[in-house]
């Protein structure tokens, strides 16, 4: 640790005073839990490590509020380098940094700027980090503006989530999730607890869907500039591929933004539509809500305040989803969004079955019709092994059922199955696909012929 | 509300030290999904599924082959994608077949109101399945993708059935050239 003794803990320096009487000091709303400790400042500057996904805009004021906090000890991971227009937002980056790494700026930016921060960067999809990384979290916080993205992170720390024999959940497993969402003047803050409060796919349906145009007013009655937009990025692309039919529409490559543009200006003259500008077409291309600066830190401030919370236990947390307007005044609404009891990321429907190492897939199968427990009528079997999917068999379409078939007469062992693998089964009989842990028994016959 | 952890106490475990015995990889929100439609599919006679890999269930062809209608005879397949963000977006639908018909292009775009404005998460790939199906038993010359075949619809139902038997046996209609595609 510290090198001087004669020095005083960092935690005991004068800038910290005022954090020090919320942490050191009970109040009315603290959690009821709370004990007050000088401890629990040293515990967020020296041990509690924080993971920030995303470092756009949500992502630099989060990072900054946090490392004013006293958090000490976080990583931060985007894939993206920095533009030109993100500049008006994304304060930690300068004009020089353009074409670098997003995460590696604003950390550098950051450990600089506040003494003691040891910020880490990793420039790279979240994807590519494994459960070993994502498990040293005490709390994720996200700033993210892709759902695909927010359901993957869901997932990730859901499947770290363990339980105990008797179904309850370990919640030493539970890595607290702090999202935040903005859209133009609008945005949201919420705290997931993973398994025991709504996940990001329980509400999934909060999310508006993608405002899209009917496909035939986009080809024969277009009204409006976002209409020829669509147009071109729909339809005319695919017929004149003006890169080759291997390289698809990217919004991000002005070259192809360009090429959009002048067609879309093309089929606006054509139809007397105005108002077809370049700004737009990005923007319909890439499905950009134009980004402000002031909801992003109100945001942030909302997601770093319930991490602060998380972390000491000072206070409660609020239950569990805030939404914010800033279009006309101020506005903000809590309320408690509720977990569904068959989500399929969230619900703990993991159930084990016994089964001999040497069972063939058949057994699987007959079991899962007749045992019981399951009484399934036509159930469809699939696995991941390394990584990959396999349908295992699905006896309700013709051509995986007769592809599949064989598979029924093999061990399962021959099929990549081992004890504790888990198994997926669709059915009728269930509101979802659950998951099901072989738990291998000893065959009785190996036992008597020993 | 239950205090979740004590952080005091805790520290974490440096990154790399996985869960000891190997752990699995899970099944994506999605996959468990499409998992369960296919499962649940319950294709109406004239159509049928085809999967060019069974461990992908993300990618497969629809083949519907009306058995009444203007299309009677025909046999038309539809290839299905299905994305990382489904159920919140739908599957990418895109016809194979080139036809003669007023809702589809002749890129294979379908106009179907499920397939972009109007899906939801609750339908499923029957939905879209019925969905297509009664586009060739209801070609909508309202909504036109194909704005002459709409026209020649509208106008004139015996000319638009030979068009489409024309197109359907693999010939011209107008300037296009139409490959056969009678079963
Ligand atoms: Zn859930």
């Amino acid at each position: 640790m510290a090198t001087g003794e004669s020095q005083t803990p960092d935690y005991q320096q004068r800038k910290w005073q005022n954090l020090r009487k919320l942490l050191e000091r009970s109040g009315p709303f603290c959690h009821p839990d709370f004990e007050p400790s000088a401890e629990i400042l040293d515990f967020i500057m020296n041990s509690c490590k924080v993971l920030i996904v995303g470092a756009g805009g949500l992502g630099c004021e989060l990072l900054k509020d946090l490392a004013l906090m006293g958090f000490k000890k976080i990583h931060i991971v985007d894939m993206d380098t920095i533009e030109l227009s993100n500049l008006n937002r994304q304060f930690l980056f300068r004009k020089n940094d353009i074409g670098l790494s997003k995460a590696k700026c604003a950390v550098e930016f950051v450990n600089k700027r506040i003494p003691g921060c040891e910020a880490t960067a990793h420039h790279c999809a979240i994807q590519d980090l494994d459960e070993g990384f994502y498990k040293q979290f005490h709390i994720v916080v996200c700033g993210l503006d892709s759902i695909v993205a927010r359901r993957w992170l869901n997932g990730m720390l859901m499947s770290l989530l363990q339980y105990n024999d008797d179904r309850s959940l370990d919640q030493s497993t539970v890595i607290p999730l702090v999202d935040g969402g903005t859209e133009g003047f609008k945005g949201n803050a919420r705290v997931i607890l993973p398994g025991m409060s709504a996940c990001i796919e329980c509400t999934l349906d909060l999310y508006p869907p993608q405002k899209t145009f009917p496909l035939c007013t986009i080809a024969n009655t277009p009204r409006l500039p976002e209409h020829c937009i669509e147009y071109v990025k729909v339809i005319q692309w695919a017929k004149e591929n003006p890169w080759g039919t291997t390289t698809g529409l990217d919004g991000d490559d002005p070259q192809h933004v360009a090429w959009v543009y002048e067609k879309a200006q093309e089929r606006a003259l054509k139809y007397g539509i105005a108002n077809v500008t370049y700004r737009l077409t990005q923007g319909v291309l890439k499905n950009i809500i134009p980004a402000v600066a002031s909801t992003n830190a109100a945001i942030a401030a909302f997601c770093a305040t319930e991490v602060f919370k998380l972390a000491t236990s000072c206070c409660v947390n609020m239950n569990n989803y805030m939404v914010l307007n800033m279009a006309d005044g101020v506005y903000t609404y809590t309320f408690s969004a509720e977990k569904s009891p068959d989500c399929v990321a969230c619900s703990n429907n993991t159930q084990v079955m016994e089964i001999q190492a040497e069972a063939t897939l058949q057994m699987i199968y007959d079991k899962l019709c007749e045992d019981q427990l399951y009484m399934m009528k036509s159930p469809g079997i699939t696995t991941v092994i390394n990584g990959r999917n396999k349908t295992l068999y699905m006896s309700s379409i013709k051509s995986i059922e007769e592809r599949t078939r064989d598979n029924l007469k093999k061990k399962i062992t021959d099929l990549g199955l081992y004890n504790g693998a888990d198994i997926l089964v669709a059915d009728v009989t269930t509101p979802n696909t659950i998951t099901i842990k072989l738990k291998f028994i000893e065959n009785i016959d190996v036992e008597m012929s020993r | 509300m239950i205090k979740l952890f004590s952080l005091k106490q805790q520290k974490k475990d440096e990154e790399g030290t996985a869960r000891a015995g190997g752990s699995q990889k899970k099944a994506s929100a999605a996959q468990l999904r499409i998992t369960k439609d296919l499962n649940e599919l319950n294709l109406p006679k004239t159509c049928s599924t085809e999967f060019p890999d069974p461990d992908d269930l993300l990618n497969f062809k629809l083949i519907i082959c009306p058995d009444e209608g203007f299309y009677r005879g025909g046999r038309f397949v539809f290839s299905f994608k299905v994305g990382p963000n489904y159920p919140h977006e739908p599957p990418k639908v895109k016809c194979e077949t080139a036809v003669y018909h007023p809702n589809i292009d002749l890129e294979g775009n379908v106009c179907l109101n499920i397939l972009r404005e109007d899906w939801k998460p609750v339908l499923t790939v029957n939905s879209i399945v019925y969905g297509l199906q009664y586009l060739f038993l209801e070609p909508n010359p309202e909504d036109p993708l194909n704005k002459e075949a709409a026209d020649v619809l509208q106008s004139n139902r015996r000319l638009f059935e030979q068009h489409v038997q024309r197109a359907m046996r693999g010939g011209y209609v107008g300037s296009l050239y139409f490959e056969r595609c009678l079963k």
